[in-house]
């Protein structure tokens, strides 16, 4: 039995269902960069080494490079040309922007979509290897610049604009906490 | 890549029939192994069988008081589960330290189980490997080496398992469940993983086509005060160049209960029972753990370039061991 | 942050010009710019280290779903390499693809595959079969060879000066150490990436580089081609670091481009940048040092190895550093070079400088210690009045007010130098410091000025933005030159179209731009007569600085710096982790304080990475590297990063025709291993002569 090698699927991108046909080796990345003119989403390594590619599934972040489309079918997918509420900037965004945390630019909307998917996590609870008390009843762990880091740490930046990177985390965690929920619903949706 | 076919599972049995009905099948569930392992041409499966969306996405309690994980459970939602990090923090840690937080939110149990070496000649095409050709040879042996097996190894491979979450299950002596087109199965960790000797590319005691459907944790009180530390070569994702996943249960200054696995160290989790015999009843001190982890590493036939993992599993093993004591102590 | 102040925009902190269109992801880099019509290519690299090519099994490929061309030396065009390029070097025949069966190395590039799509692209090529006669290959690298030799490469093998073995003999202190550095690779985070498309006998190509002057230049020459009809753009660059200028990948794109006559784009993997884009020759490197008993030097020998490739020469000139930093009564240093059958090595991020400031900075800091003086005074005691070898004046040596503010930053005065006496739970502390200088040359550029109708003014200049902001940077320079404010200026780059420029590199760039900036802006405002109506397609002057750049004295021109670190060292597990940085550096005028930070900072990033992390390993068995990935070759992550300090001196210098800038992409990442093993051997008293300072050395180091 010769089993089809492509399909027709439609992905949920932005908020938008898209519909092409995609052969089964095409990864999320490359869908979204060859075929659906989505280039914001960076290839840096194709191997999920380096975490340029990352996006938000169903919210969390993932590297799309070893996602394949076929498989995203049915999960809503945000890239970072997603991110935005119109003209304005997500919070992450403005803060990349006021804080030069990026120098290239290449590594930028996987660190952007990874620390989206940051706020989110650490708003759920979630720890850290960095994390000195685990258990449920010691809380959230503080945001410090070390947790981070860690929680950063799939995301290379060759140009070395890690300190940077790391304020514009922590400015945008204190923007976002302050902000009325909805926003925060709507960073992560 | 080679061109496949891709289907989704509607359940259990039929993602089983499909692999049954066809070798040149495998399962895909997170991908962040599989996938690249097809970019690499290690793997080249004629067709894909998507199982993440079956129901093995839940963490339940038993009635004993363990829990039972599943297998599409991912290591992002594993390490955050509530009675994971208050019943087994070893888990938790080992799980935090592995790969990177988009990496965790996508790999799942089952695959974390099943991933292969991370060895750079098995997952270079154009070398000989003996896990990936048979017979073909092992250049690692007279290569770069410098992290690679010193316990359990043979002469036809001395790749190390990457795992970080399964050094822990093997300390906590989970017991792995899965399903064949002829039924179900189970198999304790310490048997979940074959040998090397002189067939390195069978890894598991899988039946061929099984679908791995999770994992059960007993109870283990002495996991409470466990710890889960990985040295590598930067501070975070990377593979580990030796760890450790250390419970320890001390009354009175003398051991009650130790469980110890070692990471990065042989071709699969290394559980030190060597060492937790040695240290059964012992004081707990600097020179039981000293003792108790040469007990172990004893058995170790180290290549020209890793002598240092013995070295470190030494230390490791009466760091940790220390801290824990310490901590029961205060 | 743009303001309405009329002047003062350099030195004033500015977000990029291009921010928004990078945190959005409209920034467009070189593989994203979308081509009717577009086919792609992927690049088969040898399996064999050397040898010759017997055959290439096209025919079952050229039958593949989609599958367009196979190009390999049976059937490519022929390129021409006798030629001088822009950068006064031959060309390396790498990147003339294809024209011959030789392969010189593993990794070599033997065919290009094209299809319609990249999925079939790589799936053909992986499918190709190629056949080899194998030859014995070397790739052995150690400094008791006997086939090594002096050599050039960018500047004389050799300076001597003195009687080295008197000095050495009448020294109080003396030391000898051998220090060595591995093989590393510059993994910019976007790959190398070219489209070229053939129109009406004009090439035009996109693609990621760090010139595209240099880029025109090679291109034409290699494909025999007039540079006028040659068109070269790179918008946005996704790092350089020194590989990116012209590689096989581009020839192969404009190759398959001219055979298909429809455009082809070729990226290259992360696996094949390994072998295709460059990288540092590792390198082993002898210092002998002789001083009185105050640490005054009497004798100073370096002389470093480094490798090449059997194809082309290129020199890492590690032994050039204290040409600029030390004088002793007899000097000598030495550049060395051994032709293996490895790929070609290129420039790095401070090539010469960055390895050789980790040999000679350490060495001074072990006769600091055997002398029992204080390393920043050892560097103070040293100082010298001219350049030790040309005798010429510097222009601006501000290394002094760089220690001493550093010193008092970093709370020098308080350190006990006793080594091991420190502790924080697990971890051994220590703390070290090292000198730092690099160039600051200029290179000829021209650069147009349009003053518009609507009274804003367009830059044209062919400069490149690989991160280093120049884009903004240079807005800040013409807007102070043009006295209007930043958000009036539009500097428009990465574009051949825009006349003959600079490359980004050597810390030359923003030197070179600004220069020709200023003068065509000056230019510009003669011609500009107020009230003037300016008519609809504006009014453009144009500048050339090549004479300018002739004429200019000949001084010692350099960037300086003092480097501290504070590490913290578990030594039962191996772990080393830097704690604390601070750099402080006088490199001219800053244009633009916010991204000078970042630039700086990013560079002693560079010095954690390459003395903790980096290091490709080749294996003698099959020729080639062991894990060529970014999982194997670890690049420092967030988490190794902790919050580092930069701080510059203010360095006017109002005689310096190009305003006094000096470029800093490289000064950051030079000295910077070195007061990280420094600081390592004061955390625990053993001195690590190897890079990188890895788990299992520092557990080598203790193990007795």
């Amino acid at each position: 039995m010769a089993l089809p090698t492509s399909s027709v699927i439609t992905l949920n991108v932005n908020g938008e269902p898209r519909t092409l046909p995609v052969d089964h080796r095409t990864t999320l990345l490359d869908a979204l960069r060859e075929r659906l003119d989505l280039t914001g989403t960076k290839k840096g390594c194709d191997h999920g080494q380096c975490g340029a590619c990352t996006v938000l599934l169903d919210g969390r972040r993932a590297v799309s490079c070893l996602h394949l489309a076929v498989a995203a079918e049915g999960r809503e997918i945000t890239t970072v040309e997603g991110l935005a509420d119109g003209g304005r900037l997500h919070p992450v965004q403005q803060a990349f922007l006021d804080l030069d945390g990026y120098q290239c630019g290449y590594c930028t909307p996987g660190q952007i979509c990874s620390a989206v998917g940051v706020l989110r996590e650490h708003a759920e609870g979630w720890p850290s290897a960095v994390t000195g008390d685990l258990r449920p009843e010691a809380g959230p762990p503080e945001l410090t610049p070390e947790e981070i880091r860690e929680r950063m740490s799939g995301n290379l930046c060759r140009c070395g604009a890690y300190n940077a990177i790391v304020e514009a985390v922590a400015h945008a965690a204190d923007s976002t906490s302050a902000a009325p929920a909805a926003d925060t619903e709507e960073a992560v949706a | 890549m080679r061109e496949f076919g891709y289907q989704r599972a509607q359940d259990v049995s039929d993602a089983v029939a499909l692999l049954d009905a066809d070798t040149d099948a495998r399962f895909l569930a997170g991908g962040t192994n599989l996938v690249d392992l097809m970019k690499t041409g290690v793997e080249r499966p004629g067709r894909l069988v998507d199982i993440r969306s079956l129901p093995l996405d839940r963490v339940e309690s038993t009635p004993d008081g363990g829990l039972r994980v599943g297998a599409t459970v991912t290591n992002g939602d594993l390490a955050a589960h509530p009675e994971v990090r208050r019943r087994y923090p070893v888990l938790a840690q080992a799980v935090l330290a592995g790969a990177s937080g988009q990496l965790r939110t996508m790999a799942t149990l089952g695959g974390n189980l099943l991933q292969r070496t991370r060895c750079a000649y098995f997952t270079d095409t154009t070398l000989p490997c003996n896990k990936r050709r048979p017979g073909s040879g092992c250049p690692a042996v007279r290569g770069e080496h410098h992290n690679h097996a010193v316990l359990g190894a043979s002469d036809h491979c001395v790749a190390v398992h990457p795992s970080d979450l399964a050094v822990a299950l093997a300390a906590l002596d989970a017991v792995v469940h899965y399903e064949t087109a002829d039924g179900p199965g189970d198999l304790p960790l310490g048997r979940f993983y074959l040998p090397v000797d002189d067939t390195p590319h069978r890894e598991t005691a899988l039946p061929a086509g099984a679908l791995v459907t999770g994992v059960t944790l007993p109870p283990a009180p002495v996991a409470a005060r466990s710890r889960y530390r990985k040295v590598r070569e930067r501070a975070s994702y990377a593979f580990a160049i030796g760890s450790i996943a250390a419970a320890l249960d001390v009354r009175d200054g003398v051991v009650r209960d130790v469980r110890l696995a070692y990471g990065a160290v042989a071709s699969r989790p290394w559980r030190a029972r060597a060492a937790e015999r040695a240290l059964t009843g012992a004081p707990a001190d600097a020179a039981s753990f000293a003792a108790a982890a040469d007990a172990e590493l004893a058995a170790a036939r180290p290549l020209p370039h890793n002598g240092y993992k013995v070295t470190l599993m030494r230390n490791l093993t009466v760091a940790v061991l220390t801290e824990l004591a310490e901590e029961a102590a205060r | 942050m743009t303001t309405a102040v009329r002047t003062g925009a350099v030195g004033t902190g500015h977000v990029r010009v291009e921010g928004r269109d990078k945190v959005t992801g409209a920034a467009r880099y070189a593989g994203e710019i979308p081509f009717a019509g577009l086919a792609h290519g992927w690049l088969v690299l040898s399996t064999v280290a050397r040898g010759r090519i017997t055959d290439i099994d096209s025919e079952p490929v050229l039958r593949m779903p989609g599958v367009l061309a196979v190009l390999d030396h049976r059937n490519a065009l022929p390129l021409t390499t006798d030629y001088v390029g822009m950068l006064g070097t031959a060309p390396d025949p790498t990147c003339a693809v294809f024209q011959n069966d030789r392969v010189p190395h593993r990794g070599w590039p033997v065919a290009l595959v094209v299809a319609e799509t990249p999925e079939q692209a790589r799936e053909a090529a992986e499918a190709l079969a190629v056949s080899y006669t194998r030859e014995p290959h070397d790739v052995g690298f150690d400094a008791d060879r006997p086939d090594t030799r002096p050599a050039d490469g960018h500047m004389p093998a050799v300076t001597d000066k003195g009687d080295l073995e008197a000095e050495l003999a009448a020294g109080a202190v003396v030391l000898e150490a051998e220090y060595s550095t591995p093989e590393e690779h510059h993994n910019p985070m976007e790959p190398h990436a070219a489209t070229a498309r053939w129109e009406d006998g004009r090439l035009d190509v996109v693609d990621s580089n760090q010139g595209a002057t240099w880029v025109v230049g090679e291109l034409a020459q290699l494909f025999s081609l007039d540079p006028a009809s040659v068109r070269v753009r790179s918008e946005h660059v996704g790092g350089g670091f020194g590989s990116k200028g012209v590689r096989a990948h581009q020839v192969a794109a404009v190759m398959a481009a001219a055979v298909l006559d429809r455009p082809v784009r070729v990226v290259l993997t992360r696996r094949q940048m390994f072998t295709l884009a460059g990288h540092r020759s590792p390198t082993v490197q002898r210092v002998r040092l002789a001083a009185d008993a105050d640490g005054r030097l009497r004798a100073l020998d370096h002389r470093s190895l480094s490798r090449t490739s059997t194809v082309h020469e290129f020199v890492e000139p590690s032994a050039g550093v204290a040409r600029v930093m030390y004088d002793a009564d007899a000097h000598h240093t030495e550049n060395r070079v051994v032709s293996l059958d490895v790929p070609t090595p290129t420039w790095m991020r401070a090539p010469g400088e960055a390895p050789g400031s980790f040999a000679l900075e350490c060495a001074l800091d072990e006769l600091a210690e055997k002398a029992g003086v204080d390393p920043v005074l050892l560097r103070l005691r040293n100082e010298p009045e001219r350049g030790p070898v040309s005798g010429l004046p510097f222009a601006g040596r501000n290394l002094r007010a760089c220690f001493e503010l550093g010193a008092r930053r970093f709370d020098w005065a308080r350190r006990d130098p006793r080594p091991g006496r420190r502790r924080d739970g697990r971890w051994l502390l220590g703390t070290g410091t090292a000198a730092a200088s690099f160039g600051a040359g200029a290179a000829p550029s021209t650069a147009s000025v349009t003053a518009e109708a609507d009274g804003s003014f367009t830059v044209r200049i062919a400069a490149a933005d690989i991160g280093t902001g120049a884009r903004t940077a240079l807005t800040l320079v013409a807007a102070d030159a043009l006295d209007t404010a930043p958000d009036r200026v539009q500097v428009r780059l990465g574009d051949s179209a825009f006349g003959p420029a600079m490359i980004a590199g050597g810390s030359m760039g923003t030197r070179s731009w600004s220069w020709a900036i200023t003068a065509a802006a000056a230019a510009l405002r003669e011609r500009l007569v107020p009230g003037q109506e300016i008519p609809p397609d504006g009014i453009t002057v144009r500048a050339d600085t090549t004479e300018a750049v002739a004429a200019l004295a000949q001084k010692e021109r350099h960037s300086f710096g003092a480097q501290f670190a504070e590490v913290a060292v578990d030594v039962a597990t191996g772990e080393v982790r830097v704690r604390r940085m601070l750099g402080v550096f006088a490199a001219g005028r800053i244009v633009n304080p916010l991204t000078a930070r970042g630039q700086f900072i990013g560079g002693m990033v560079w010095g954690i990475s390459m003395a903790l992390h980096e290091e490709a390993v080749r294996d003698p068995g099959h020729g080639g590297l062991v894990g060529a990935d970014l999982a194997g070759y670890h690049v420092a992550a967030h988490a190794d990063v902790p919050r580092l300090e930069a701080e510059w001196i203010e360095e006017p210098d109002p005689d310096d025709p190009a305003g006094g800038i000096k470029g800093i992409g490289e000064i950051g990442i030079v000295g910077a291993a070195a007061a990280i093993a420094n600081a390592v051997w004061h955390a625990t008293g053993v001195r690590h002569r190897a890079l990188p300072i890895r788990p299992d050395r520092v557990l080598a180091g203790h193990d007795a």
